[in-house]
């Protein structure tokens, strides 16, 4: 067995973790947009988070965002409720998602698109409940939360940049370990994996659980960092969509790959979102498109290619 | 009160069967997920709409209009799109992320075009040309407004839209069981690659295929100002959700599949609508997942879908 600590993975740290990391956390003092930079960290952490389940189990979230509003909801009825402190209540957001990934585990059964969009109904249904106006005291229904009492964009902004380092150190570890191996495995062939002793369930799990957590825990940290939002904010598909566009426009398996893929489609949105909303859609519409016609396996694929081994 | 019930999700059964129909010829023929089944569907919409308020034409005289143009779309649109999809490594997944890009495209599009703002076409309008068919026949003397079914009064409109949507799924299932062309259809359904190997034309079949889709989605939309309340460009989301619950439910390439799964859609939303109407949103989704989850083959369908 490999040991922990591969060169592989001290090469991905050098060459990605720890510059990413370093960026994002100087950039707040140059540029004074900090909620547009607090976005940039939660889609780098949900991208990487896809990445985890499609890019090394081929299970695709379609209703990931069900996670991240999860944890938004598990820390604001943390805070609402038990009066918990927002590290604590960071906690509570980690096992809502967590608890969620558990109920939906069954989900994993299926294969390919249902799987998909078994889990786009799952995001949906559990949208429904939270919305409803019956569950009013709970999760104030559709009236959104409000949780001013412990706003604190600074620390929110490091924690949030903590669960980005912590994502983005599991993906080096799956990328340089047995057991990113033993999941590529199950990916490209179920049967020869069993057959060569993976404990395909198990193994399956422990990725869509940490998945899950990557989702919760970021769900958590943007509801303290917005502090008011509603329903529809945290539960907005776009979550989902954009999370997955970014990851596959990079090159998923990558540690680049969703990075890159932020960077760019995110930065894109933003320009064309301020110059030209009216079609921002369109012009969307027609990347996405493009991506899947021209390059499926991202932009990574160009490099990869030329037998770069890209972190 | 529950009479009634059940004869409203029956209609809207049949009706959802039409909506679901495309999506799941689509899927089992090609094996990719049209997420921008709903978005067309809302330019069929947008088709009744714009010549009944233009020019007075009746939205029942819009459907085989709205067929032949929309094969006419689709033909086209496939050759572009899926043969390109179905060469890249996962068609399926990525399917869905092209239809994705489709969707939000149409949707901008007619964002742009056709403005946000909400539109309807008056209810009465179905009524007039069924009173104006029935009194065809010798003899038939039918006013237009509702139409009363062992003793339960229905809005006119329901009762076509659940009878043209009966026609639609016949016609389908004639295409598919008693045409050649629908022999090499359920061929390559079954298997494409030994399909291409015994010398079908796979994507000459599947074009047909896919257009006829997209064509029963705008025929769906045509009746969507009567059965899912008023039409906006971003009707498409819920649309193709809505169809998704149905073939589900059914079972994939399965046209009578479908017709079972659209019914029981419809008989446990009016029900859920009558009984305990604040959770009815939440029905489709959780009857989708309970579905996948305990018969993922449909309910007619046969074992091809666990991992």
């Amino acid at each position: 067995m490999r040991k922990i600590l591969s060169p592989r993975l001290l090469r991905d740290a050098a060459l990605i973790i720890v510059p990413v990391i370093a960026i994002m956390a100087i950039l707040p003092s140059f540029y004074s947009n900090h909620l547009l930079l607090f976005n940039f960290v939660v889609f780098l952490t949900l991208a990487q988070g896809v990445n985890i389940l499609y890019g090394f189990t081929g299970y695709l979230p379609f209703g990931y965002v069900g996670f991240f509003g999860a944890g938004a909801y598990g820390f604001s009825i943390a805070v609402l409720h038990l009066k918990a402190p927002p590290l604590a209540a960071l906690v509570a957001a980690g096992a809502a998602a967590g608890a969620l990934g558990l109920l939906l585990a069954p989900l994993l059964r299926l294969s390919g698109a249902y799987f998909s969009i078994a889990n786009l109904a799952a995001s949906l249904a559990v949208l429904q409940i939270i919305s409803n106006p019956n569950l009013e005291d709970i999760t104030r229904g559709p009236y959104g939360i409000s949780l001013s009492g412990v706003f604190s964009p600074t620390l929110a902004y490091a924690m949030a940049l903590v669960i980005l380092a912590a994502t983005l150190l599991f993906v080096a570890y799956l990328r340089s370990s047995n057991f990113g191996l033993a999941l590529q495995a199950i990916r490209e062939n179920l049967f020869s994996a069993s057959m060569a002793g993976i404990d395909v369930v198990r193994a399956r799990m422990i990725a869509w659980l940490a998945c899950a957590l990557v989702a919760g825990f970021t769900g958590g940290v943007f509801a303290w960092y917005v502090s008011v939002f509603f329903p529809e904010t945290v539960f907005g598909a776009e979550f989902s969509i954009f999370a997955i566009v970014f990851a596959l426009f990079g090159g998923t398996s990558t540690l680049l790959g969703p990075v890159v893929g932020v960077v760019i489609l995110y930065g894109v949105y933003n320009v064309i979102g301020v110059s030209a909303p009216q079609y921002f859609q369109l012009i969307y519409g027609f990347l996405i498109m493009a991506l899947v016609l021209f390059l499926p396996n991202g932009l990574t694929s160009l490099l990869q290619r030329r037998g770069i081994d890209v972190p | 009160m529950l009479i009634y019930t059940l004869f409203a999700g029956i209609l809207f059964g049949l009706y959802f069967s039409l909506v679901g129909l495309g999506l799941n010829l689509v899927f089992g023929v090609m094996r990719i997920v049209n997420l921008a089944h709903g978005d067309f569907l809302m330019l069929g919409a947008y088709l009744a709409f714009w010549l009944y308020t233009l020019s007075e034409i009746n939205p029942v005289a819009v459907i085989p209009l709205a067929f032949a143009l929309f094969v006419l779309i689709g033909l086209p649109l496939y050759y572009i799109l899926v043969p390109r999809l179905l060469a890249a490594k996962d068609p399926e997944m990525l399917s869905i992320i092209l239809f994705f890009g489709l969707s939000q495209v149409i949707e901008a599009v007619a964002g742009i075009v056709f403005g946000r703002s909400e539109r309807s076409i008056p209810g009465g309008e179905l009524g007039r040309a069924l009173a104006g068919f029935v009194n065809l026949f010798p003899g038939a003397n039918m006013e237009s407004g509702p139409v009363e079914i062992f003793g339960q009064t229905f809005p006119a409109a329901w009762v076509v839209a659940g009878i043209a949507s009966l026609l639609a799924v016949l016609c389908v299932y004639l295409y598919l069981y008693r045409t050649r062309l629908g022999a090499l259809t359920r061929a390559v359904m079954a298997d494409r690659e030994e399909a291409l190997s015994t010398g079908i034309d796979t994507h000459r079949v599947s074009a047909i295929a896919f257009a006829i889709g997209i064509a029963l989605a705008a025929i769906g939309g045509v009746f969507a100002p009567f059965m899912l309340g008023s039409i906006t460009p971003a009707m498409g989301v819920e649309a193709t959700v809505t169809s998704f619950a149905v073939i589900v439910i059914g079972s994939l390439g399965n046209p009578l599949g479908t017709v079972l799964g659209g019914i029981i859609y419809g008989v446990s939303y009016m029900l859920m609508q009558s009984y305990l109407s604040s959770w009815a949103n939440l029905l489709p989704y959780l009857l989708l997942i309970a579905i996948l989850l305990v018969r993922p083959s449909g309910l007619l369908g046969r074992q091809v879908r666990l991992a």
